[in-house]
């Protein structure tokens, strides 16, 4: 029985288990009151609503987790963790949703992550975030020439107020000990 | 008054002019600001989704460096995300064996430990609760009164931890603002979340969150931020909220304001750095046009102005 079922979902690997895991250590108290799904700003974006996706964790469901959007529209603004009745901390489950997703690699995480990895790319380089070098690294892992286009009048803008300035490299390689020693232990960022 | 000043990145980068104006204005307050000596990223929204350790580790660097070289004076973060960041590492490393081992065995890769003593402030924190409205009233030369300023907040210095503030009604700006003279504009958005970097990948979700608050500020003479990521959310995608029923509203970090009510002038404020202050607004500032004094006068002259 439980066999058929394995061969409907795709072999997970280590860290996908091991996020897995974490998540549902995360969620695994949830009572799915809802009061998460009421108090998210972005909520109408979502194609999975928060407690629904809980509930997909606890029965781990990863295909089903993996195929949802919902995680990439979490804004970080904390409101269901400050609100979860059972003290959950859920806006690090969307974290966590994220870094699953990311290993999954599919498509759709590649696009919704390169934001988060094109600046933890230039943290890791620069030590200090360069906003131009950084924005440039998100286009150039976005592929798409529309993304950069989009973002044209915001540049004139912020040029016309001085917002935009050389790179600075004085911090620069200060993180890479750092970061090289986080990767051997956590397997690969 | 001393603090361990954490400017972090948006500060010497898009948002300078926060970085000057609290400079400026704390020094002004008696406040003494060192800075950490080669600070580095917090890791802000991005770090978590990507590595978990990280997440600590890039705030824990910069308190180690406290810790050791500044004898563990307490931080000062004026941004959001930066100060919620060196918070979770109280909140979250200390206390937790495992975690914090894990954490310090990556530190020790550059020769850092941290050993938990340092305690985390946000600006409006050490304002409010060091500070006092009390000497903020008594450095005003430049009385705010006939002012409506609309406090926002942002997410992440009430949440998920709140520490000075109440996260559903936050009133911490209140007494400040109440001894730079000004009006409060009473209102729900003041805790409202301004997309954050969804503006960056989802922008259409982001701009609806932006409108709400734009729009909630009608009957506001100004909006004060004490974040540069909701700064720059509020202000720089201003015309396209505007087109999905937000309303146009100058945007100005609170040390700015307070800056402007010391008679400390809009240059050193930067207000040219401003993306909502247009030229006209930046005149209406300087001829104080919400004083009561100023409107009557104005009528009187609205012939001659008016060149």
């Amino acid at each position: 029985m439980s066999g058929t079922m394995k061969q409907t979902w795709s072999p997970p690997t280590d860290e996908l288990q091991s996020v897995l895991a974490e998540l549902k250590e995360t969620v695994g108290a949830c009572m799915q009151c809802g009061t998460c799904t009421a108090s998210c700003p972005n909520e109408f974006a979502m194609d999975v609503t928060p407690r629904r996706m809980w509930r997909m964790i606890q029965f781990g469901m990863l295909d089903e987790i993996l195929e949802s959007r919902t995680f990439w529209f979490c804004s970080s603004c904390y409101m269901c963790t400050l609100r979860c009745p059972r003290g959950l901390k859920l806006t690090s489950a969307m974290s966590a949703l994220k870094r699953l997703a990311s290993l999954d690699g599919s498509r759709q995480a590649r696009k919704n992550g390169a934001f988060y990895e094109a600046f933890m790319d230039n943290v890791e380089t620069y030590g200090r975030v360069q906003e131009t070098i950084m924005m440039n690294g998100y286009f150039l892992k976005r592929k798409d020439p529309a993304v950069p286009l989009a973002f044209i009048p915001m540049g004139m803008k912020m040029m016309a107020r001085g917002k935009l300035h050389m790179p600075s490299g004085r911090q620069r390689g200060l993180l890479k000990p750092l970061f090289s020693k986080a990767r051997e232990m956590e397997g690969g960022i | 008054m001393k603090y361990a000043y954490y400017p972090g990145c948006s500060l010497r980068e898009s948002a300078q002019e926060f970085d000057i104006s609290v400079q400026a204005v704390m020094e002004r307050l008696g406040v003494e600001l060192e800075e950490i000596p080669d600070w580095t990223c917090c890791g802000a929204s991005a770090a978590e989704p990507v590595s978990k350790l990280m997440n600590y580790v890039l705030p824990a660097r910069n308190l180690a460096i406290v810790e050791k070289e500044m004898g563990a004076m307490d931080v000062l973060a004026p941004c959001s995300a930066c100060y919620l960041n060196l918070l979770k590492v109280d909140r979250e490393v200390i206390g937790n064996r495992h975690l914090h081992g894990r954490v310090n065995e990556v530190l020790a890769a550059s020769g850092l430990v941290y050993g938990g003593t340092v305690k985390v402030r946000h600006l409006l924190d050490v304002l409010l609760n060091d500070v006092g409205a009390k000497i903020v009233e008594q450095k005003v030369t430049d009385s705010l009164e006939g002012m409506t300023v609309a406090p926002y907040y942002g997410c992440q210095i009430l949440r998920p931890y709140p520490v000075f503030d109440d996260p559903g009604r936050p009133t911490s700006m209140e007494p400040i603002l109440k001894a730079l003279g000004a009006t409060v504009h009473k209102w729900d958005f003041g805790n409202r979340c301004c997309g954050a970097s969804l503006m960056v990948g989802h922008r259409d979700v982001a701009l609806r969150s932006v409108a709400d608050i734009l729009a909630g500020a009608e009957g506001a003479d100004v909006i004060v931020t004490v974040c540069p990521l909701c700064q720059m959310n509020l202000e720089a995608y201003q015309s396209q909220a505007v087109k999905s029923g937000g309303r146009h509203v100058p945007v100005i970090y609170l040390s700015q304001l307070m800056g402007l009510a010391f008679g400390m002038g809009e240059k050193l404020m930067q207000l040219k750095k401003n993306m909502t202050l247009t030229g006209t607004a930046r005149k209406d500032f300087n001829a104080k046009v919400w004083r009561p004094d100023v409107q009557s006068e104005g009528e009187d002259e609205a012939v001659d102005m008016s060149g």
